[in-house]
């Protein structure tokens, strides 16, 4: 992969962000690479896992199932999609399955059940799991975030919703979960800077068989904003079809997801969602991505799949600029956070000094308009924000000073 | 005004729903005298059969509701197999029996994962009853109209089959005292396995008319379970006119439970579970006493 | 007599050496993790096994505990009083348990303590602000009692060992006491105890509280343990396993609850290695045992090696073969 990143370069000529220049691996390690997957098999969240699992395995295939020299091995774990099982887990690929990195967890509850764990164990762990406050306000060294934070996605979606949808009173619902309330904390304060307000926050049980309880109670609004993970979302669009609303839709990073859209109806038509991944991202990168991926499992790639093959590019990366030599796990973490990538399929990533991910973040529309690879329905691209941070348009200091967003916080205020 | 309508017309089809998944429950109970812990399982089951009937396991694609009755049909022989092959050798050790139910739906549950997969599977509204009717300000779904007709057909044939057949007659001998209705002549056995796979058929059913509106997802057996005992305990073992009431109240419950009091949600379901039993054990309509 | 004291002596040093002599820490979690489930079914044995009670839904009980010790310590309590909290809170809820499902035996009990487990399930699933839900609670240490940190595997191994020998010690006595006695009378004839002046009711009731002491043990040692609690380990698969370690151990007996709690935390974590499908594993073996062996794995193989002895000792002498001995019914 890097290879081809240098010929590219050296032949296109266009590079905007820094490249790394990789050194020939000093030492010829012979022992392969353990990456230790944490991913979903069952439950709601499974749409995502196995997902993730197929990304991992497209990077894999595309470099031979080699990074910097060595060659690799993927160990799969599913949690089930809740803590507990994240736990588990986290401790087989330690402890019994020796693994070298962590890849995943999916789920935000996931990661904040892990962290003490990893960072006792100096594992490093390229998380696709949101959780804000791992990268804010108690900064995991071990953890580094390639995809986005829960409220990264949803910061631009409520600037865009205040300021392009002309919005002003919007019903929030999400998943009863960490995700879903940072995901809403995150629009809520967009939202608000730029003059809208949130009348009122619907939270759902991650296992909610039929969403009618709470689409009874969006009313008196004039958009909606669904936070929902997995495979909600699909039943959370047809339950609020069939009820008759036509409130414009808003979502973020996975509750329009890409996959997604091959389950869908015409009940996703209008749906805006702000994602860091696209079908639609035009970049050489997403191209070859989005090929291997039909290519090896007849599936289209969405922001889970992405998010890992994002951070696998970035594992090769850190590995080959320390010549893959995994025996200093400070110095690893030290080399991953210097990554700069230009061509991943999601456009050019780098990472703040916490550890997360700073990059682009687009706005789609979902229509029938431009679909490709045999779906019916697409998200097409109408705005694109590059350089998105955590903080958004905030200073770092300001944004750190107040607390984590939760299901509390901000607080709802009269509109 | 809508939030009350909808939510009550959801109330009455999801009570509907449950009819269908807890009248087998009941007969089951009231025959055999044992709650069937695979009865949630049979509903998942039915659900996932039909969803592969409908995207073409057979090598062509069926439509919606023949992909619900042969769905069934194959629960329902799954379940008479189970009761022949494996509660038969336990006969008269009812909590033998339990315990039996208790161990394959764990087997069940996860021979589903293996066959389907983890994924949730989306079940498409039949033709024709997808979107809904609107009546001023009011929204009716029509599919979930739909199924309220269905649980009412089900619900007059069923009570024709106990009242007006022979096959009624015997079972209803059964409920009420199965020693008496040996004696006078009648096959228990054969009958406890009929109804066994009447009870599965009937669950299995539901699953797949459930589909449009729950989906389906490893971990349908465990929702709905608990949801067809607080039924059945409400409305009373082995009555027809008990699981339906119990039903509807349950559909009621859990609707507005989880809109009005979302923290107490599963509280206030289970809670008149918990007060039947204690209170009055033989449910609103008079089961037999447990 | 002698003979089971030289066997229990042999086995208590086998576990008191175990950490030593396995040395990877996964494993000694993974024995960690077999003791304090055998607690929990030594705890559900008393009711099941010795009071013929069946309940679904002891893992509410343990779960209370546990989210007792997880809440006080978020609060800010010490590890004492989280402990001595969720031990309350514990033997409250069993109470409470006890006082409503004891109205009821046989299939009434079973449906009681299921719906009662649930309800307790369904709080801590949707009384976000007081468990947090599905997001569970964090416990980000683990006590260290007369000064010893317990952090490590094998100084957690050791706690638990001790509290387990005291569980099972505890139970030998209440088994061989006139309680026990009286229990199992209450479970075999509980018309006649009554006839003979026995407060049935009290009898039972004394042994739920029992019960749910245990259970309530198994709950502390269990969030200490994983250092987290989420409502998932009080669903009624949590106590459909308890009851599956029991009925498949050996209900009645002392040894068949440890010996069920050793099989599903190994098929669980060892084995889910090798076979992803586990739990069918689980179910299928359940469904054998109560089918084929319902006295349980412990009398079930006693009773086969016992067979073996003798029907060896009968050839060897010259006499023909003594007829199979008959199964106890359930």
């Amino acid at each position: 992969m890097s290879r081809r990143i240098s010929r590219r370069s050296l032949l296109g000529g266009a590079a905007t962000g820094a490249l790394i220049r990789f050194p020939a691996p000093a030492i010829a390690q012979s022992a392969p690479i353990r990456l230790g997957l944490l991913t979903v098999k069952t439950g709601p969240l499974a749409q995502g896992g196995i997902q993730m699992e197929q990304g991992a395995l497209t990077y894999l295939k595309e470099n031979n199932a080699m990074m910097a020299g060595r060659k690799v091995e993927l160990v799969s774990a599913d949690t089930g999609g809740n803590p507990a099982g994240a736990k588990t887990k986290v401790q087989e690929l330690v402890e019994r399955d020796k693994v070298d990195v962590i890849l995943g967890p999916l789920a935000a509850f996931e990661l904040y059940a892990i962290s003490d764990y990893v960072r006792q164990r100096k594992m490093p762990t390229l998380s696709l799991a949101a959780a804000d406050n791992l990268t804010q306000r108690t900064p995991n060294p071990f953890l580094l975030r390639a995809s986005s934070t829960s409220s990264q996605a949803m910061q631009p979606l409520g600037h865009y919703g205040a300021t392009e949808l002309k919005l002003k009173r919007v019903v929030a619902i999400a998943d009863d979960l960490a995700f879903g309330y940072e995901e809403i904390g995150g629009f809520q304060a967009a939202f608000a800077k730029d003059g809208g307000c949130l009348v009122k926050k619907l939270w759902s049980p991650l296992t909610t068989p039929d969403y009618t309880p709470y689409v009874a109670q969006i009313g008196d609004c004039d958009g909606v904003c669904q936070g929902l993970a997995g495979s909600n979302p699909l039943r959370f669009m047809k339950a609020y079809a069939d009820a008759g609303l036509k409130y414009p839709v808003a979502t973020g990073e996975v509750g329009g997801d890409d996959a997604l859209l091959k389950s869908f109806g015409n009940e996703a038509l209008g749906l805006i969602s702000c994602c860091p991944y696209s079908l639609d991202f035009q970049s050489d990168g997403n191209a070859r991505f989005i090929g291997e991926m039909v290519k090896n499992f007849n599936a289209v790639p969405g922001f889970y799949a992405a998010g890992i093959y994002v951070n696998c590019q970035v594992v090769d990366a850190g590995l080959k600029a320390v010549g893959g030599n995994l025996s200093d796990k400070e110095a690893f973490m030290a080399a991953l956070g210097k990554v700069s990538l230009d061509d991943t399929p999601r456009g050019p990533i780098k990472f703040d000094h916490l550890g997360n991910v700073i990059g682009t973040f687009c706005i789609r529309r979902c229509g029938t308009e431009g679909a490709k690879y045999g779906l019916k329905l697409w998200n097409k691209i109408v705005k694109t924000y590059e350089n998105v941070s955590q903080f958004w348009t905030w200073p770092e200091n300001e944004f750190l000073s107040h607390p984590v967003y939760s299901r509390d916080y901000p607080p709802l205020t009269k509109c | 005004m809508s939030f009350w309508l909808l939510l009550t017309v959801n109330s009455i089809t999801f009570g509907g729903l449950l009819f269908l998944l807890s009248a087998g429950f009941s007969l089951i109970f009231g025959l055999m005298r044992i709650p069937n812990l695979t009865h949630g399982s049979m509903f998942m089951v039915g659900a996932y059969l039909g969803t592969s009937f409908l995207s073409g396991a057979l090598g062509f694609t069926l439509n919606f509701w023949a992909a619900a009755i042969l769905g069934a049909l194959e629960v329902a022989v799954l379940g008479a197999l189970m009761e022949r092959l494996l509660l038969r050798r336990l006969a008269g050790q009812q909590l033998a029996q339990v315990l039996v139910t208790l161990g394959v739906s764990f087997m069940v549950a996860d021979l589903c994962l293996m066959g389907w997969g983890g994924d949730p599977i989306s079940v498409a509204t039949p033709e024709g009853l997808g979107g809904f009717v609107r009546a001023g300000s009011a929204v009716f779904p029509l599919y979930r109209m739909a199924v309220i007709g269905i649980a009412v057909v089900f619900a007059i044939a069923l009570w024709l089959m106990l009242e007006r057949t022979r096959l009624g007659a015997m079972i209803r001998a059964g409920v009420d005292d199965p020693q008496m209705a040996r004696v006078v002549g009648i096959r228990v056995s054969q009958l406890f396995t009929i109804v066994f796979g009447l009870g599965a058929g009937l669950a299995g059913f539901a699953g797949m008319i459930g589909g449009p509106i729950l989906s389906v997802y490893p971990g349908l057996d465990q929702d709905m379970l608990p949801l067809a005992l607080v039924v059945v305990i409400l409305g009373g073992t082995g009555s027809l006119l008990g699981s339906f009431v119990g039903s509807i109240i349950v559909g009621f419950i859990y609707n507005f439970g989880q809109a009005l009091l979302p923290e107490l949600a599963y509280f206030v379901l289970f809670l008149p579970m918990v007060l039947v039993l204690v209170l009055r054990p033989q449910g609103l309509f008079g089961g037999q006493v447990l | 007599m002698n003979l089971k004291l030289v066997a229990v002596a042999i086995a208590v040093v086998a576990l008191v050496v175990l950490p030593y002599v396995i040395t990877e820490p996964y494993y000694v979690n993974i024995a960690s993790q077999i003791l304090l489930y055998a607690v929990f079914a030594l705890g559900l044995n008393i009711l099941v096994g010795y009071g013929g009670l069946v309940s679904l839904g002891h893992a509410g009980l343990s779960g209370v505990a546990a989210y007792g010790v997880a809440y006080l310590l978020a609060a800010g309590y010490g590890h004492t009083v989280a402990i001595a909290g969720g031990l309350a809170a514990g033997l409250i809820v069993t109470a409470g348990f006890a006082a409503l499902s004891l109205r009821a035996s046989g299939i009434s009990f079973i449906m009681i303590t299921l719906a009662l487990g649930e309800i307790v399930w369904g709080l801590a699933y949707r009384w976000i602000s007081i468990t947090n839900g599905d997001n569970g609670i964090t416990v980000n240490s683990r006590p260290a009692p007369f000064g010893q940190p317990l952090t490590s595997a094998v100084s957690f191994y050791n706690a638990t060992l001790i509290v387990f020998l005291l569980a099972i010690a505890g139970c030998a006595v209440f088994v061989n006491s006139p309680f026990g006695a009286a229990l199992a009378g209450t479970r075999d004839q509980p018309r006649r105890m009554n006839a003979l002046g026995f407060h049935v009711w009290m009898i039972r009731f004394w042994a739920f509280m029992l019960s749910g002491l245990l259970s309530a043990v198994s709950g502390v040692l269990f969030v200490y343990y994983n250092q987290f609690i989420s409502p998932q380990a009080l669903a009624l698969t949590a106590s459909a396993e308890g009851l599956l370690m029991v009925i498949s151990g050996g209900a009645a007996t002392l040894l068949g609850p440890v010996v069920g709690a050793a099989l599903v935390v190994i098929v669980k974590n060892v084995v889910s290695a090798y076979i992803s499908r586990w739990n069918f594993m689980l179910g299928a073996i359940f469904v054998a045992i109560v089918v084929f062996m319902p006295e349980g794995l412990v009398p079930g193989t006693v009773r086969l090696v016992r067979a073996a002895w003798r029907s060896a000792h009968r050839n060897r002498s010259g006499r023909p073969a003594a007829a199979p001995i008959a199964e106890p019914k359930p």
